[in-house]
């Protein structure tokens, strides 16, 4: 047994080796599902020959909570959102890019080269940025949709045929703009009335499906989603007749990143990987591809002109104003994910 | 193939008697490592306390088991009453894992016994038959099945063309879809159990009990469901465990809007909860009821045997 034992921690160790002196030439992204085009990959690989493999996840927290778990180390480069990047600096995840680091870092556009969640961009640049509100199939209904009424109160006509987004920063926060209470409130009355509106809306909603908010739309099983910009326009090019809408409560603004993660077994790929990005051209084809918008000066000439007409990217002039989700304390989430389960027992 | 192992397990033993203990080491090895390691990892967490935003501190705590029995309402400071969300929770997983048992059983019963029942060597060809479409990973035919089901789906649209109804059945995003899917996804767990116990059933009873004048449901009834039995309670094990604590079934079937048991302790690790021990309990809680449930069964066979012998 000891003999076993020693020889099978043998293996292990040489195995352990084998995959370090394999590291050289790789990469290892952990990002977003469908958004990132092969081609940005391909070309990377073809400039530099490092091999980039990538996992993909479907939210911000199941994306922590897999580094959490043990997935420091593994991955060199995630790609959180606003949010995600304070809680992650807050729990020590990410590296820090030091000055001269990243040569193309002056491309970053000067309104996101210093954002709230990561100020002076110590470990993170802009990937992509955009909206969350919903889409509404105008076959099914020709109303007013730039209302929040539309998801939490909705007219007979839509009623049971809501999807929302199984994530509960994006439907807290909407919640939050429809009640015009503020985010995180502290406030006892303000959280119990969030509840008691969360449990009444629920009777007309379909489901809760982040992966699956735009099929249901284009499918028809929804006739409407609470879903993020670029993605109701992907839904309407395959065929669903529908708009998206900028409420006049509001809607959730935010933006992604690329963030430098700590332990990173393959640092300097990282930060070619990142300089890659930052380039106009690269950056403007994962824009053409995700249909958000860049957070990188110069990218027009590259970009689909067909992108910057379109109904998704243009906020009508009523329109609320773009919130970032914010990041509540330990108290007001103990209450929110009470509610949330309370929501879906 | 369970059953065929409690009804020799005893001539084997004898057989096997004077082997020396430490052949067995390797097995006590791979469950250590693998099934007491894990659940005693899962014991200990359940006991600690949370961290925000996931991951555990080392100090010990009973929030956990709290949280899951005793409701302190919405901001944690009211005196604790029972909480009947887990319960209600709970409950549902059972009902809709009890569902899907009782279709597998219902479909998968008839079908063992068919195959059972054909010539010794087109019986393999069926078994296959049956495992073909579990080639493929559990996620893809789940999808599918929301698919065919969907109001504008192959299903609906037979059903229209047909005539038989004017607009199209919710089938999707209803508890009966989550139980369709459950049913879908472990059926040849029921099958299997069933063919091996009917397969080895000595037919000759069934033509003695035929001579005797007892009617086809009555041979049924009196000869061939107790001799086939052990197949069946291990069908109904293999489907109802596994569907307990299922997520996928619920998230894609069910449109993810009422938890079950796998749902919930799934959104404690990878959702904004990030309540690690509340997981572990969860899973414990769970645990301990399957156990139960096993254990109860094990002892009704062991009294349907000596009764039996």
């Amino acid at each position: 047994m000891k003999n076993l034992l020693k020889s099978s921690a043998a293996a292990l160790a040489l195995s352990v080796a084998a995959n370090a002196a394999a590291a050289e030439g790789k990469l290892v992204l952990y990002h977003w599902f469908e958004y990132m085009p092969q081609e940005v990959l391909d070309k990377f690989t073809a400039e530099t020959g490092i091999e980039v493999t990538m996992d993909t996840y479907d939210s911000n927290e199941s994306m922590l909570a897999t580094l959490k778990a043990g997935g420091m180390g593994t991955y060199d480069l995630a790609v959180p959102g606003d949010y995600m990047v304070s809680i992650m600096a807050g729990e020590g995840l990410l590296d820090t890019i030091a000055d001269g680091e990243l040569a193309n870092k002056g491309n970053i556009a000067p309104e996101w080269a210093d954002p709230s969640f990561d100020p002076g961009r110590a470990s993170s640049i802009p990937y992509q940025w955009g909206s969350t509100s919903f889409a509404v199939n105008r076959d099914a209904y020709s109303g007013d949709i730039q209302t929040t009424d539309i998801l939490f109160n909705p007219p007979a006509e839509l009623s049971g045929k809501i999807n929302m987004l199984d994530s509960q920063g994006e439907v807290m926060a909407m919640a939050s703009l429809h009640l015009g209470i503020p985010q995180c409130s502290t406030d006892r009355e303000q959280l119990k009335a969030l509840n008691a509106m969360l449990q009444d809306a629920k009777q007309h909603w379909a489901s809760f499906n982040s992966d699956t908010a735009k099929e249901v739309l284009v499918s028809g099983d929804a006739a409407v989603g609470q879903i993020y910009d670029g993605f109701a326009a992907k839904a309407r090019e395959e065929g669903a007749n529908v708009e998206y809408a900028y409420p006049t409560q509001g809607y959730v603004a935010w933006m992604d990143n690329v963030v430098l993660l700590k332990d990173a077994p393959n640092r300097e790929n990282a930060l070619k990987f990142m300089d890659f990005l930052l380039e106009p051209e690269n950056i403007a084809a994962v824009t053409n591809y995700a249909q958000y918008n860049a957070g990188v000066t110069g990218t027009s000439e590259h970009l689909d002109p067909a992108l910057a007409a379109q109904p998704e990217k243009n906020p009508h002039a009523h329109a609320g104003e773009g919130v970032f989700i914010e990041v509540c304390n330990q108290e007001t989430q103990a209450v929110y994910d009470q509610i949330w389960t309370n929501l879906k027992k | 193939m369970a059953a065929g192992a409690a009804s020799g397990g005893s001539a084997r033993a004898d057989t096997y008697k004077d082997a020396r203990g430490w052949l067995l080491l390797p097995s006590w090895a791979v469950l250590g490592i693998f099934v007491l390691g894990p659940v005693c990892m899962m014991l200990i967490y359940s006991f600690l306390t949370k961290e925000f935003r996931g991951g555990v501190i080392w100090e010990p705590s009973l929030a956990a088991y709290d949280q899951f029995f005793f409701d302190r309402g919405l901001f944690g400071d009211e005196p604790p009453k029972l909480e009947w969300t887990y319960i209600t929770i709970f409950w549902r997983s059972i009902w809709q894992a009890g569902a899907a048992t009782l279709l597998s059983l219902l479909i998968g019963f008839p079908t063992a016994y068919f195959i059972a029942t054909r010539p010794e060597n087109v019986r393999p060809v069926w078994v296959f038959l049956i495992t073909i479409p579990y080639w493929v990973n559990l996620l893809i035919r789940t999808v599918s099945m929301k698919f065919l089901l969907r109001d504008q789906g192959p299903l609906n649209d037979f059903l229209i063309g047909t005539g038989l109804i004017d607009s199209p059945i919710h089938i999707v995003n209803t508890n009966f879809a989550v139980q369709l899917g459950l049913f879908y996804s472990y059926l040849p767990f029921m099958v299997l159990p069933i063919y091996a116990a009917v397969e080895r059933y000595n037919f000759s009873l069934s033509e003695a009990a035929a001579d005797l004048y007892a009617s086809k449901w009555t041979t049924l009834r009196r000869i061939v469901l107790p001799a086939v039995k052990p197949g069946v309670v291990a069908g109904c094990i293999l489907v109802f465990v596994p569907s307990m604590g299922s997520f996928l079934a619920p998230d894609l079937l069910g449109g993810a809007k009422n938890f079950m048991i796998g749902s919930l302790i799934e959104e404690q690790f990878k959702g904004n909860a990030g309540n690690w021990p509340f997981g572990a309990a969860a899973s414990m809680i769970l645990l301990t009821m399957v156990l139960i449930i096993l254990m109860f069964s094990a002892r009704q066979q062991a009294k349907a045997d000596k009764a039996g012998g």
